[in-house]
């Protein structure tokens, strides 16, 4: 089960040559012919190309060349460019286009000789907190197939808790890593703002957008992070940071550190399970040392609202590309005009369009001022509620996600409700923050994972993977796997 | 009633840097369509944008020519509008914190100093380029994302003539300071015209009428003698203008209303997250003030009044500017600068023509000019004579001097020599000088001439013409 193992565990068996990167990629395309079915993450995968990265691995082990992601085989979502791969976005109005050049990220994990495979589901255009906004399929828990798995990057989410492949790349732009990582059961870190290049990810909302990783432990997303990390010439906003060596932070010690309790996050809706989980596990880390400080965000009930005003107002802008003009599904139209709102009628879904059409308002003349103006002056507010935290603590802890995984279904209807998935995570983007997901338990019956988040200073992901890793090595909660098979 | 017209206009102009704003592509007019194109200047799904510093020094070289401040905060913008030539369906360009600003253009207009102040000069990108087809349209690309700036002015120009001498003294300035080649044929210069008028005298503004994407000077000029005909002659008949946008139709030579105000765009601009806010720092700014060069205006009243050329002969070294650096590397020790004009102006670009050749290839010494132009004054040689010693001087390459005194061409002023050759003259010529002495005073230019032929051109002539007329009348 080759597939299973996590980076570390595979990366010796490569490295000691015991097992191939071809075995461990061909492992994976089995379990995706086994499970796929019933978890529906991969909207698409090319096999062969697949094999052939692990071919080209596998001689570069056998010419004595090591590395850590050398001959991983990496899933990766449909939001970031794969040269020669399809690149649609999880929308319809993408077409059959093919991406022609590698987003920076994929560059980088190529240099490493991991084995990138595979364009996983995402709400369309990452606009969603279930998956169930993809144009292609409803990503199936791994835990509860009947349920979701989070999302945006839910596919993502459910193929590395479904062991379909050894890691995954998303993206993040209000908490679609770690939101899909807490239900699905798995580690995802959203790294700081400019920590990671955005070239060649499909932008949603450009000043909030981060892509990072889903490991099935915490010492692979301090893997993933050093591979993925660093300035780039090719993205403006990429930040001039020295990159360290992630996996020294992993001491296993959270003694003295001082963890965070905003008590803004006690909030009603919190799921009691969870904040059973929740108050577990804060426990088990004062046990380990850690010290609580209580610590105030006071403009947390504005984050939401905030964050829609100017995520949508981005992504109004940035999605105005898709046209049918140079590329992608075109319906045609008698002129210009008419062929854009045939294909973008047909082309998008009614969340993106709900997006679209929100973010168009609040940017209007006369109404710019009362909605994105004052929305950037609340979002510098947070981002100092943050940086006055960060002063008294290390890092803040909340819960990932207010409630488990729901049903199919369930909120479709809500989008509201939907929006408030995201509480706890969105306020990261807003800042700039990083923050990182791991599992804290399992609700009971049915028995769905729960994660627990960690929120670093910027660039601050060591102090993050640190508090992760040594809660995770006291518990055995990312040992447990999905009832698929 | 008498009407006076308000013009502002809004010039583009295609910054002269190798590749393209945002990307690597070439900057350059005329490759097939579609090959100077990038995932990035296409605006393919995931692409960003980084900023060509060359562009950013060129805005900023704008602006220090142009009078301007130059902002220490400077952003970029979104300005959104759906148009087939526009890869994103946003603009990347510079809204409320331009990169410079409130600037002014001194130029030359019906005979005294006018001066248009600049509101701002920021940096954008091109779009591409439609082109319609009997069945479909296509769009080149390869413009797309080529660094543009516009130039705003003040409403501050008054006539159709002023607009173009404006346009005319900015197109000098930016290929002076070697910001934009300003190649109208290859469409590096765009305008956009606004014009209202009222009753002369009156402080409030007529109805602004916007006139789109004029691609030529002389355009600009009939298109604005049109429109100002136009709304004098609905005002003056009791009607309304509204604030509106217009099309020049080049070959009815009319102006054409495309939309009113009440359907104008909203372009929802916002700050670009893609890019991070420009803040020139102090050594930066020092290296482009270092690139600054004369305005063609400056340099035009500089060398009238230094050298005391007339304006004619200015201008040529404006227009020229390695023959005019020529010219001032000779003046500034010349004795008669008006002269050494003389020679660069009419007889060295002659020849330079004439052979094909340039300034460096010359054989001669500058100071050769100068030193020709003194021997002609100092009455050495004959101006005539000094024609000859040029075009050995452009040949050999030897001082005027070597050539004067190896080829005996020094200007004979020896009274007793001169005497004797204009009695030869007249012995020779009786006719001619009974004609003087009878009154016909142009023969006594025949008996010069024939003097200097005796003498091989080497008399001074303003000597033989003392000598003879004093023989004649006596």
């Amino acid at each position: 089960m080759l597939n299973a193992l996590t980076i570390s565990e595979l990366g010796k068996k490569l490295a000691a040559r015991e097992v191939s990167a071809r075995e461990a990629t061909q492992a994976c395309l089995d379990r995706i012919q086994q499970v796929d079915g019933r978890v529906r993450a991969f909207v698409s995968y090319d096999a062969r190309d697949a094999l052939a990265q692990a071919a080209a691995a596998d001689q570069r082990l056998a010419a004595g060349e090591r590395g850590p992601l050398l001959g991983v085989p990496l899933g990766i979502k449909d939001v970031i460019s794969v040269k020669g791969q399809p690149l649609r976005c999880g929308s319809k109005i993408l077409g059959q286009f093919v991406s022609p050049y590698d987003a920076t990220v994929i560059q980088k994990l190529r240099a490493a000789g991991a084995v990138v495979f595979g364009r996983l589901n995402m709400d369309e255009f990452a606009m969603g907190s279930s998956t169930e906004n993809s144009a292609f399929q409803t990503t199936g828990n791994p835990w509860d197939t009947s349920r979701i798995p989070g999302g945006s990057s839910g596919g993502s989410a459910a193929a590395v808790a479904a062991d379909e492949c050894v890691a995954a790349l998303g993206s993040d732009t209000g908490g679609s890593i770690r939101q899909p990582a807490a239900l699905c059961g798995c580690v995802g870190l959203k790294p700081s703002y400019g920590r990671v290049s955005r070239f060649g990810l499909v932008a949603f909302a450009s000043s909030l957008d981060q892509i990072g990783s889903f490991t099935k432990q915490v010492r692979d997303a301090a893997t993933m992070l050093e591979a993925l990390s660093g300035v780039d010439p090719c993205d403006s906003t990429s930040v001039p940071q020295p990159v360290p060596h992630y996996a020294t932070s992993l001491s296993g010690e959270v003694k003295g550190l001082r963890l965070g309790l905003a008590k803004e996050y006690m909030v009603g809706g919190l799921n009691p399970e969870v904040r059973l989980a929740m108050d577990a596990a804060v426990n088990q880390l004062v046990k380990l040392g850690a010290e609580l400080v209580e610590i105030s965000l006071p403009h947390t009930d504005y984050a939401v609202a905030t964050y829609y005003i100017i995520a949508t107002a981005e992504a109004s802008a940035n999605l105005a590309r898709f046209d049918g003009i140079r590329y992608g599904a075109r319906v045609e139209g008698a002129d210009p005009t008419e062929l854009y709102s045939k294909t973008r009628g047909a082309g998008f879904g009614p969340e993106v369009k709900r997006r679209i059409l929100l973010g168009t308002y609040v940017l209007s003349s006369g109404y710019y001022d009362a909605y994105y103006i004052r929305a950037q002056k609340v979002r510098t507010l947070i981002r100092a509620d943050f940086l006055k935290a960060f002063e008294k603590v290390d890092a803040i802890i909340t819960p990932t996600s207010p409630t488990p995984a729901f049903k199919i279904g369930e909120k479709a209807d809500d989008p509201l409700q939907m929006y408030l998935m995201d509480i706890f995570t969105i306020s990261a983007n807003l800042a700039g923050i990083c923050g990182i997901s791991v599992p804290c338990g399992f609700t009971p019956s049915p028995r769905l994972p729960i994660g627990l988040q960690l929120l670093g200073k910027p660039f601050g992901e060591e102090t993050i993977l640190r508090v992760a890793h040594a809660y995770e090595q006291a518990t055995a909660w990312h040992k447990e796997k999905p009832p698929l098979s | 009633m008498e009407y006076e017209a308000v013009i502002g206009l809004e010039t583009h102009v295609q910054l002269k840097t190798k590749s393209k704003i945002w990307c690597g592509c070439a900057n350059e007019f005329g490759a097939p369509p579609n090959t100077n194109v990038c995932p990035v200047c296409l605006g393919l799904p995931g692409v960003l944008p980084v900023a060509n510093e060359e562009a950013l020094r060129l805005t900023t070289l704008t602006g220090l020519l142009l009078n301007c401040t130059i902002a220490p905060f400077a952003k970029f913008d979104r300005k959104n509008y759906f148009y087939p030539d526009m890869p994103k369906n946003y603009q990347i360009t510079q809204y409320d914190r331009p990169s410079t600003l409130a600037g002014y253009v001194d130029f030359e207009f019906s005979g005294a100093l006018s001066r248009v102040r600049i509101t701002r000069a920021h940096l954008e990108e091109d779009v591409g380029k439609n082109f319609h087809f009997e069945r479909n349209s296509g769009v080149d690309f390869n413009r797309a994302g080529v660094p543009l700036m516009e130039i705003v002015s003040e409403p501050d120009i008054t006539s159709a003539e002023m607009a173009y001498e404006y346009l005319c003294s900015l197109k000098d300035i930016l290929m002076y300071g070697g910001v934009s080649d300003c190649d109208m044929e290859k469409g590096m210069v765009r305008c956009d015209v606004n014009v209202s008028v009222r009753p002369k005298g009156q402080q409030e503004l007529g109805a602004k009428i916007e006139i789109k994407n004029m691609n030529s000077f002389s355009g600009v000029r009939r298109a604005l003698e049109y429109e100002i005909r136009r709304q004098i002659e609905v005002v003056s008949r009791g009607g309304t203008l509204i604030q509106s946008t217009r099309r020049w139709d080049d070959v009815a030579e009319i102006t054409e209303e495309m939309r009113t105000k009440e359907r104008a765009h909203d372009y929802r601009y916002f700050p670009e997250p893609d890019l991070m806010p420009f803040q020139p720092t102090e050594s930066w700014l020092r290296e482009i003030a270092q690139r600054v060069v004369e305005l063609p205006l400056a340099r035009k009243q500089r060398f009238m009044r230094e050298y005391h050329l007339p304006a004619a002969d200015a201008q040529t070294f404006v227009w020229d500017v390695p023959l005019g650096g020529y010219f001032e590397s000779i003046a500034k020790q010349a004795r008669n600068p008006k002269a050494v004009a003389n020679w660069v102006i009419n007889n060295l670009r002659a020849k330079l023509t004439e052979a094909n050749a340039s300034l460096p290839e010359l054989r001669f010494s500058a100071s050769s000019i100068s030193e020709l132009a003194d021997l002609v004054d100092s009455g050495k040689i004959s101006s005539k004579i000094a024609q000859d010693v040029f075009g050995d001087m452009f040949e050999i390459g030897d001082a005027p001097g070597k050539i004067v005194e190896r080829r005996g061409l020094a200007q004979v002023s020896d009274t007793a020599a001169l005497e004797q050759f204009c009695d030869q003259a007249i012995v020779a010529n009786p006719g001619p000088a009974s004609d003087f002495k009878a009154g016909k005073v142009a023969a006594l230019n025949f008996l010069k001439g024939q003097v200097m032929k005796l003498s091989k051109g080497k008399a001074n002539p303003a000597l033989v013409g003392e000598i003879l007329e004093r023989k004649l009348k006596a």
